[in-house]
């Protein structure tokens, strides 16, 4: 997983290029929503993230999974970079949501089935990180996190069901018509573009926070056998 | 020698332990005496509103109550190192893993025997006729408490501050149960005194995929 400096720059530039474009084309290209106004163009960078910090989610599962079965440290590697930035992605989902929530349904937060899950999310991978700090000892660590990573992805569908089961009970409280319902064309093309950005900017900070994984055990590594070093010794040769 | 019989022993030994040092179940029972006690102070509910939050409190209370017992099943075989012993001995890693599972299921079904009469008689909730589904649906989440909480238990025993870990790992992972557990007993106290499907459907679904994947995963979770 070594891209050539040249290539992994020329990556970087076109994500930053997108992004911003994408940046753009929410404010001057997308239509103006008829009934929520400029606020539903938060929707592109809300759901967009969302979708990313999902699939972040999902291969940090994955990645605990062939660690367990491998016990090769670059899965490890790969399950905390997804999950940590998938995690920073959740986040932005969640102080968006209310940002667009207060002036569409009046209300900043309401236990709502989605939005119940996406806490609860938040809640499971900040665990998942905090388990991490406190255990020292690397592939310790590793084996336990990998636990931990695949209790908690199973975790997320039991929540779904009993979110939407508990929810679905009660009557609902105000709730506009959410995006995402029949989109202009426009809309949908704005969406896919900001979306390739997100995605796009996702994979490399994912990578980037692997390579930082790789050079901390490498780092580790070294400091461990300077230690184990032993001290040059005179008597090398008399053999007993 | 068979899966069943090895986990009896494992449990028997859990069993042993706490009989002669009183230490868990002394403790949950106390904790959970006091948290129906702080619950009334801070709510000062009214006989209707005792109904509303009844449901709430039983399952939290339990929760904590199961969080800060379950620290205790790993970190106590460190002192001398028995898990060592443990792990030696010729049975299937699962196996320690579900005689624990079941000593702290135990534990805790018998501070829910006795406390949840307490919880009815403390908020003037009649439980006359739903007794034995309500003990139901408790059984059924707290075998859901027991099986991640005693995976992480184990993963945690060796870790930094693991007595503030576990409850941070363990609370998030249980929002489904305590949804369902809530929202199930909440019915069975309500008016139709019904006990509905899905909730029971949910809490025996969540207990039958952790203790799968403990299963799977047990070989794992008790080597070194």
């Amino acid at each position: 997983m070594k891209p050539s400096g040249r290539a992994w720059q020329l990556t970087a530039i076109a994500t930053a290029i997108v992004t911003a474009l994408g940046g753009y084309a929410i404010f001057f290209v997308a239509p103006r929503e008829e009934t929520m106004g400029q606020i539903q163009r938060i929707f592109y960078f809300h759901a967009g993230t969302g979708i990313c910090a999902y699939l972040g989610f999902f291969v940090s599962f994955l990645a605990s999974i062939g660690y367990l079965a491998s016990r090769q440290s670059e899965w490890d590697w790969m399950a905390v970079a997804t999950a940590e930035v998938g995690l920073a992605f959740n986040t932005v989902v969640l102080v968006t949501g209310p940002i667009w929530a207060k002036p569409v349904w009046g209300i900043w937060w309401t236990w709502d089935a989605r939005l119940t899950l996406d806490f609860i999310l938040e809640l499971l991978y900040i665990a998942y990180l905090l388990l991490r700090t406190m255990v020292a000892e690397p592939e310790r660590r590793a084996l336990v996190s990998g636990v931990f990573g695949i209790f908690a992805f199973l975790d997320v569908p039991l929540s779904y069901f009993s979110i939407r089961w508990w929810r679905t009970e009660h009557p609902q409280p105000v709730i506009g018509g959410g995006p995402g319902t029949g989109m202009a064309p426009m809309m949908w093309y704005v969406f896919l573009f900001t979306g390739i950005g997100l995605l796009a900017l996702m994979a490399i900070l994912s990578r980037e926070r692997y390579r930082l994984e790789a050079l901390r055990h490498e780092f580790a590594e070294l400091a461990a056998g300077a230690e184990d070093e032993p001290e040059p010794v005179e008597t090398k040769g008399l053999s007993r | 020698m068979n899966l069943a019989r090895s986990a009896g022993l494992v449990f028997g030994k859990e069993l042993r332990i706490e009989l002669r040092t009183h230490d868990l179940t002394h403790t949950v029972l106390f904790f959970v005496l006091m948290v129906a006690g702080l619950f009334s102070f801070a709510f000062d509910p009214s006989s209707t509103e005792s109904r509303v939050i009844l449901p709430g409190l039983i399952w939290i209370a339990f929760f904590f109550a199961g969080t800060l017992m379950l620290q205790l099943c790993f970190v106590r075989e460190q002192v001398n190192d028995t898990l060592a012993a443990l792990r030696l001995a010729p049975i299937d890693p699962f196996a320690i893993l579900l005689g624990k599972i079941l000593a702290n299921f135990g534990f805790l079904a018998v501070t829910e025997i006795v406390f949840v009469p307490v919880f009815s008689l403390f908020y003037n909730v009649s439980l006359g006729g739903v007794l034995g589904r309500l003990m139901l649906l408790l059984f059924l989440g707290t075998f859901g408490l027991a099986v991640p909480g005693t995976v992480f238990s184990a993963m945690t025993a060796q870790a930094r501050m693991r007595e503030l870990l576990l409850p941070l790992l363990l609370l998030p992972v249980l929002a489904p149960v305590l949804i369902a557990g809530v929202e199930a007993t909440a019915a069975l106290l309500g008016p139709g005194h019904a006990l509905e499907r899905e909730w029971v459907v949910m809490l025996a679904g969540f207990d039958l995929i952790f203790l799968t994947a403990t299963w799977l995963l047990a070989g794992f979770l008790v080597e070194e």
